[in-house]
């Protein structure tokens, strides 16, 4: 399963921000986004999870493939992390989240209400959700933020086995992960403005 | 589906899900309705029906605004709209668990508060019926409402504005069934019409929620 | 040439440019010579008497508060359908002229009741009507000016337009059914239009035209005025975006 995007443009705010972007994510490989804030990392990364529309280009291989963890989580403060994780299992179709919690070490906090647990133990179940959607494409936006040097080396482990498997991930991260993951600069593809006298072209 | 019918059970049951706020108000406008209009029971039994139905609108409306902003602000709608469950499904049930956990209390509650408002015996069942048959109908119009609204800061006034002129038919026809029903008239026309938008709107209202979500989630 | 050339805002802006004039004389000069004929060169209506005039004023805004709702209708269907900016602001345009015409209709409507039925106020089935069109346009227009993202605005507005547009017509038939089921026979109709005599008709029918002309004429100003908006606020955000 190969995530591939072909001359692609995404708007913010009704504003292009990024244009002209092509690559290719074959199965087994990694990819980390990279770019200065505000270039529409973010918004690229939601459009490749399908949850806004391209403004041109097309991309194939992201139907029903991709798992998407943004800034939020997704997690209900009075339910359980067994149940935050088991609902999210069985809205994909699976049942097993035993392997999610060894994954995040989330063993001994699988009784405890979410809404008790700390930043980064937040984040490392936002994260275990990603194992239980038996997705191929992970698409991630600075997965690592409020993660400990111990979590950040969980997540890196879990992207290696995701691998590993044959599944692929896209990152937009700043840190180091320590994987093999080739690099995509969006920062050459920033939009330019349309020119002045295109109206229609500045009404966007 | 089950799952995502469960889980908004199971928050709406535990602490600060506010479970019982609805019931807590129909109660109150009950008990305001006679101190406002006057204790005579003659007029009261008069207005009941309308004001049960009316006091059971604004209770639904009540917890309209919690229904997907919550889902929305901690990130599970995104998430849900990138699950394989089409969104137009996630939605019906979602204003599904918001009548079982408004709608359905208010109707078991009205022949209750029916007796303080001194609502003939005559008229019970057929404010329950109506009630039955038409919460569902509010439930499906505020989902959409709420999906309207769901990306505005303080969206809950705009939602009233937005939600209130389409229950009108609902209540127009509600109203009459329970009025009509408590004088001893015939139902058979506005109860149709009651059930006619109710299947309508929970047949079609979830495919325009859907659509104005995912606008939102841009 | 395509009829959808006009909706490229420029071609829109130049076009009606050219127009609205003829438009703004046109409907100044209907509604001038209607209203002068319709108030003073017709006689007393036999039973009301001087009141009936009001219709002259009644009628074409009650007419108009119908259609231009279903003005909005089209646009937002072309807006989704087709994605032409240039529709989704004239239907946001047309909004308030609506309701100020629907206003129009239902405070002239309580002027010519109070004489005529001894209240101002009547449940009447047209009058509920037009009132609950009324929160309809208070909800459109609001749910506009909520939002800030444009394109956002225009998709949700035009769901909402569809679907109040089916709501608003069972309410139609709710409230003719509600009302009649309590006041049976007292109807307080407003139907005298349909047998009027032709001398209050001809200015009547001026007086439409009129309104008619000063709806085109408004829809295309305030079109015009939202296109400019849009495009202010899009060169805005440029700027920010190429600082």
């Amino acid at each position: 399963m190969t995530l591939s995007v072909t001359d692609l443009a995404i708007t913010r705010g009704g504003l292009p921000v990024l244009e002209g972007l092509s690559f290719a994510l074959p199965a087994g490989q990694a990819m980390v986004v990279r770019g200065p804030n505000g270039i529409g990392k973010t918004t690229l990364l939601r459009t490749l999870a399908g949850l806004q529309p391209p403004l041109r280009g097309q991309i194939s291989g992201n139907e029903d493939t991709i798992a998407y963890a943004g800034h939020a989580d997704g997690i209900k403060p009075t339910l359980t992390v067994r149940e935050n994780l088991s609902f999210w299992a069985s809205v994909f179709g699976l049942k097993d989240i035993t392997r999610a919690l060894l994954a995040y070490d989330l063993g001994e906090l699988s009784e405890r209400a979410a809404g008790t647990l700390s930043a980064g133990q937040k984040r490392r179940l936002g994260l275990s959700r990603l194992l239980v959607t038996g997705r191929p494409i992970w698409v991630l936006d600075e997965p690592t933020v409020s993660l400990d040097k111990n979590a950040v080396e969980m997540f890196a482990n879990a992207v290696h086995t995701h691998l590993a498997v044959g599944g692929a991930a896209l990152i937009a991260t700043h840190i180091d992960l320590g994987l093999e993951a080739e690099l995509l600069d969006v920062t050459p593809f920033r939009a330019k403005p349309a020119p002045l006298d295109d109206f229609d072209g500045v009404f966007l | 589906m089950i799952a995502l019918l469960l889980r908004d059970l199971k928050l709406a049951f535990r602490a600060g899900g506010g479970f019982g706020l609805g019931l807590a108000f129909f109660l109150i406008v009950t008990v305001l309705v006679p101190l406002s209009v006057g204790p005579q029971t003659s007029l009261l039994a008069l207005i009941s029906p309308g004001i049960l139905w009316l006091g059971a609108l604004l209770a639904n409306l009540l917890s309209l605004d919690r229904l997907l902003a919550l889902d929305w602000e901690d990130g599970s709608l995104d998430l849900l709209a990138t699950a394989p469950l089409p969104l137009e499904v996630a939605l019906g049930i979602k204003a599904f668990a918001h009548w079982l956990t408004t709608g359905l209390p208010l109707v078991l509650a009205a022949p209750v508060l029916g007796v303080l408002l001194n609502l003939p015996t005559a008229g019970v069942s057929w404010v329950v019926i109506s009630l039955l048959l038409g919460t569902p109908a509010l439930s499906v119009i505020g989902t959409f409402g709420a999906a309207l609204t769901v990306g505005l800061k303080r969206g809950g006034l705009l939602l009233s504005l937005l939600v209130l002129p389409l229950y009108v038919p609902t209540l127009i026809f509600g109203a009459e069934v329970s009025r009509r029903g408590a004088v001893g008239m015939d139902v058979t026309t506005p109860l149709l019409m009651l059930a006619g938008i109710t299947a309508a709107a929970v047949a079609l209202l979830p495919y325009a929620s859907a659509a104005v979500l995912r606008v939102n989630l841009r | 040439m395509s009829l959808w050339e006009y909706a490229n805002p420029r071609k829109f802006l130049t076009t009606s440019e050219r127009l609205l004039p003829w438009f703004w004389g046109l409907a100044g000069l209907c509604l001038v010579a209607g209203l002068i004929w319709g108030f003073f060169f017709t006689p007393d209506e036999a039973r009301q008497g001087a009141t009936v005039k009001i219709i002259y004023l009644h009628v074409p805004a009650a007419m108009l508060a119908i259609n231009a709702w279903i003005m909005m209708l089209v646009a937002s269907l072309i807006w989704l359908v087709r994605r032409h900016h240039v529709s989704a602001l004239a239907a946001r345009a047309a909004a308030p002229i609506g309701a100020v015409m629907t206003l129009i209709a239902l405070i002239t409507g309580a002027i010519w009741g109070q004489p005529m039925w001894g209240t101002w106020w009547e449940w009447d089935p047209r009058l509920t009507s037009f009132l609950i069109l009324f929160l309809f346009y208070l909800g459109y227009i609001a749910l506009w000016q909520a939002i800030d993202n444009p394109d956002t605005a225009a998709d949700l507005t035009s769901v909402l337009c569809l679907v109040g547009t089916v709501f608003a017509l069972l309410s139609r038939y709710a409230v003719n059914f509600w009302n009649q089921g309590l006041h049976q026979g007292a109807s307080l109709s407003l139907d005298k239009e349909e047998h009027v005599a032709n001398v209050f008709y001809l200015p009547l029918l001026v007086c439409i035209a009129g309104f008619i002309l000063l709806f085109v004429a408004l829809v295309l100003y305030r079109t015009g005025t939202e296109i400019r908006a849009r495009r202010m606020a899009a060169l805005l955000a440029r700027e920010r975006a190429g600082a």
